[in-house]
């Protein structure tokens, strides 16, 4: 039985101490930081830091950097799955309407539909990207 | 030469209903899930029924409109939440995968009996839903409307998410299963298609389940508590929605048709008597389907809202999706080149699906192309497309398959002659039925609505005659295949003449299926090399 | 490992020896762990879609979340996670005693972590911050501040509910632990859980930031 060794793989007492100090220092680090502003950056940081403890659990406390590779290949697939799920769902909800400002737009000025009702059709296409309520929902659904 | 059923077997080794309710053998599983399955299969049927009673002419026939809403959204969702998604697998793939594999039972046969039961719950609710207002969204459950019609939404949506549960549960066991309960000496390369149909249709199962979970609990916090992120009156988006309830959904459409497309490779392969042609392309292509299937969800959004950006991107992968299941399809037709096919019943099934999922894929590539979505979007064109895959494909992979492992399951042979005459009823009924919707769907007829423009009357005639004939094929399947298992003629280990492993059991099997551990002699398609010796004598030319 | 001598009691008949039956239940636990964390998924792009659309709001919203509060519990959280992993180790070591302590530091931790939420989660009940119609409070700009709260209370409840589990399911080993039923040979249940705990623990390590420190 090959695996036993790596089943059974001991790790040293100061490793999983070490780990758990390292894990509660990028926690002290992450909360410091983000008393600080780094504008666009903020985000990209505390991020940054909890993956690198995610990372730290995963590796260590739950073995994955001894055992055998396929939780390795479990866990970074569901992790690509929902990278999948959440990226591909932005494609839609970051660029919605795009294609009235880039496009449409200097047509629907020139059209005689849209110059009666410019107000309602344009601030609705316009706001979908930054402010996105209630009321324009409506709008938007019913548009297309 | 004469067969007898073997004195013990997994269906008398243990008596009384306890013995059944209690079981951890995966094959009374299996046989536990038939019933349930099968049964909700027979509602969803009169559902269908009804509504092509209904569509014979665009006055009320037998519902008005609320009553036809409700109608075809119980209808949809039997089929697809009851019957198809667990069907193949949990059916069949239960009963047949662990002695395909040589394996003594699934991983975790604690866990397999209690999907059938979390699955059973789950029936429950859908039938309390049906008896307290029913359920009139479609089996899309599309916000805003889910939010606001006054019937028995959180009921049905419970039903889901339980059987949500159900199908996790099925698709962790058999991972598992084939990771490490395969027989010594067996590799992946060694594995039946079946069983690698099985598999990517489990890793589909385990990925996208617990969205479609999450997403029906959302749901229903929406409709309780106004959460905000569905309902636009409380400043949610609709359309998010989709995406949720998509990701799941498209790809469980592959956890519908996967192990489908498994049970053809074995039922071409066995009836050609020939090793199959491109194994590992008909394997991978079956985990290719599996991940392409998660990439492509927004082309059911063409005409919702979503971003233009978005749009182009899941129609062009769209096209991708195709790819997988062509390599199937010419693979199969290869194997069939020069083989010595004998067309037994199950061979007619599957010959059924050749053509009609050809037809539903190729349908699928026309509306995946975004311009011409957005005019065939919610006609009958779609309806057609997708009853081409779900009924031209699965539904012909599953009767295949049962007709294929009947003997196996009960010990004993259905009558062929009836089995042949049904094939054809089904064929011929289900093309009278739908295949004018394709034309109908061109036309403009939309879908959903229980009347229609005077100039569709004729096609939606003609179309409710071929439900009429499918009707009358399946209770004959029914009956034939029930008579079978009481006064059947005893079929023999290995009436088919087939090289994967659980043709190596009696029929039907002891309820440990192998005495001892289970050895790899040839690999399942060694038709070139192997002559199954416990079939040399029984297998008759036609 | 002694696979060739009898039948270990834990030893199901359709496995053919102890190791192909652990890896089996692993192999198994790391596909629930992989449901879960879709199941999470779902929340989190949720949460993603909302904060991208509303980041003024998301912002306003956060500073009525207490950070110490939150940063005290994924201290709890990862101490419990390191207890967790020692008393496996300890078991691996057939130091059943240190098992026993370990994991009931762990069930402590947990309950911590439970408390300083019900203080959290009362503090936000009595000043309304709660989610979507029940939402009343009134002072925070922007666009529909209980969409904050529904992902706010959804995630962290999500969460807390696996918390409880995890005490559940530590608590029963304790009992099996005190009664003998684990041995360096097999100690199964002890690591499914184990694995199960940190993947909360590592979750945790997710909803901290996004929730108390929105830059
Ligand atoms: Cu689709």
């Amino acid at each position: 039985m090959k695996d036993d060794a790596a089943q059974r793989h001991i790790l040293p007492l100061n490793l999983y101490l070490a780990v758990g100090s390292g894990l509660l220092v990028l926690t002290v680090i992450t909360v410091a930081v983000a008393q600080m502003d780094f504008g666009q950056m903020n985000l990209l940081i505390a991020m940054g830091i909890a993956v690198v403890k995610a990372t730290l659990v995963a590796m260590f406390f739950m073995h994955l950097k001894y055992d055998n590779r396929i939780y390795m290949l479990v866990f970074v697939g569901s992790l690509l799955f929902l990278g999948v799920f959440i990226i591909f769902t932005m494609f839609d909800t970051l660029r919605r309407g795009d294609i009235y400002e880039e496009i449409a737009e200097p047509y629907q000025k020139e059209a005689v539909i849209y110059r009666t009702a410019e107000t309602g059709t344009a601030s609705s296409h316009a706001a979908a990207d930054s402010s996105h309520n209630a009321a324009e929902t409506e709008t938007e659904t019913s548009d297309h | 030469m004469e067969h007898t059923i073997p004195e013990k077997h997994y269906l008398n080794e243990a008596t009384g209903w306890k013995s059944w309710l209690m079981t951890l053998d995966h094959k009374r599983i299996g046989i536990l899930y038939m019933i349930m399955v099968m049964f909700s299969f027979f509602l969803g049927g009169v559902f269908a029924l009804l509504l092509r009673w209904e569509l014979i002419s665009p006055d009320k026939i037998l519902m008005g409109p609320e009553m036809y809403n409700q109608a075809f959204s119980l209808h949809g969702i039997i089929m697809i939440f009851l019957f198809i998604i667990p069907s193949i697998p949990a059916i069949l793939g239960n009963f047949v995968m662990p002695l395909m594999i040589g394996a003594k039972d699934v991983a975790f046969p604690r866990l397999n009996l209690a999907s059938w039961y979390i699955y059973v719950i789950g029936f429950c609710f859908a039938v309390y839903a049906l008896f307290t207002g029913g359920i009139d969204t479609g089996w899309t459950f599309y916000t805003p409307y889910s939010n606001e019609t006054t019937t028995a939404v959180i009921p049905i949506l419970t039903a889901a998410f339980v059987l949500g549960f159900s199908s996790i549960f099925t698709g962790l066991n058999f991972i598992v299963t084939i990771h490490k309960l395969r027989a010594p000496g067996m590799t992946w390369f060694q594995l039946p298609l079946f069983v690698w149909a099985i598999y990517a249709t489990a890793l589909i199962q385990v990925l996208a389940t617990p969205v479609l979970g999450i997403t029906l609990a959302l749901l229903m916090l929406e409709r309780v508590v106004g959460i905000g992120i569905f309902d636009p009156a409380m400043g949610g988006d609709p359309v998010l929605f989709q995406h949720f309830f998509w990701f799941y959904s498209h790809p469980a459409v592959y956890i519908m048709i996967l192990p489908g497309m498994g049970i053809i490779s074995e039922l071409i392969a066995t009836f050609s008597h020939r090793r199959i042609f491109g194994y590992k392309f008909i394997a991978f292509s079956s985990l290719g389907i599996a991940f392409t299937g998660f990439l492509v969800w927004g082309h059911h959004m063409f005409v919702s809202g979503q971003s233009d950006l978005a749009a182009v991107i899941f129609s062009f992968l769209t096209f991708f999706v195709g790819i997988p299941s062509g390599i199937k399809i010419l693979n199969w037709m290869a194997t069939m080149y020069k083989g010595s096919i004998s067309l037994d019943t199950p061979m007619l099934w599957a010959l059924s699906f050749l053509i009609l999922f050809s037809i539903g894929g190729f349908t699928g590539i026309v509306l995946g192309t975004l311009s011409i979505d957005v005019h065939l979007h919610d006609t009958y064109f779609v309806v057609s497309h997708f009853h081409y895959v779900m009924v031209g494909g699965t539904v012909m992979a599953i009767f295949g398959g049962l007709h294929y492992w009947w003997p196996k399951i009960w010990g004993r042979m259905y009558n062929e002659t009836l089995a042949r005459i049904a094939v054809v009823l089904i064929f011929v009924g289900f093309n009278v039925t739908f295949f004018v919707q394709f034309i109908m769907g061109t036309q403009g007829m939309p879908r959903r609505y229980y009347t229609y423009l005077p100039q569709f009357q004729g096609m939606h005639g003609f179309s409710s005659i071929g439900a009429l004939i499918m009707g009358v094929g399946f209770l004959l399947i029914g009956i034939y295949l029930i008579h079978a298992i009481f006064k059947g003629k005893p079929a023999g280990p290995n009436p088919w003449r087939a090289l994967t492993m659980e043709w190596e059991t009696p029929s039907p099997p002891r309820a440990g299926n192998f005495e001892g551990a289970q050895r790899l002699t040839h690999g399942p398609y060694d038709y070139d090399k192997v002559v199954p010796e416990n079939a040399l004598k029984q297998y008759k030319t036609l | 490992m002694n696979q060739t001598t009898a039948h270990p009691a834990h030893l199901q008949h359709h496995f053919t020896d102890a190791h192909q039956q652990a890896e089996s239940a692993k192999l198994g636990l790391w596909i629930f762990l992989l449901t879960e964390v879709l199941l999470f998924g779902g929340l989190f792009c949720f949460y993603a879609i909302y904060r991208s659309w509303n980041p003024d709001m998301f912002h306003n919203a956060h500073a009525f979340l207490n950070v110490w509060m939150g940063a005290t519990n994924t201290v709890v959280l990862i101490v419990s996670s390191l207890t967790m992993a020692l008393a496996i180790r300890s078991m691996q070591l057939g130091r059943r005693k240190h098992t026993i302590v370990f994991l009931s530091g762990t069930v402590f931790l947990a309950c911590v972590f439970m408390v300083i939420k019900y203080f959290e989660y009362s503090h936000k009940i009595h000043l309304g911050q709660l989610p979507g119609k029940w939402y009343f409070f009134e002072g925070i700009a922007g666009t529909n501040p209980h969409i904050f709260f529904s992902a706010y209370f959804l995630m962290t409840g999500l969460h807390g509910f696996h918390v409880l589990g995890g005490i559940a399911v530590i608590t029963w080993l304790i009992i099996k632990t005190s009664r003998g039923s684990f041995s360096p040979e097999y100690y199964t249940p002890i690591e499914m859980t184990g694995l199960y705990w940190h993947l909360v623990d590592l979750i945790w390590i997710f909803l901290f930031p996004l929730f108390y420190l929105i830059g």
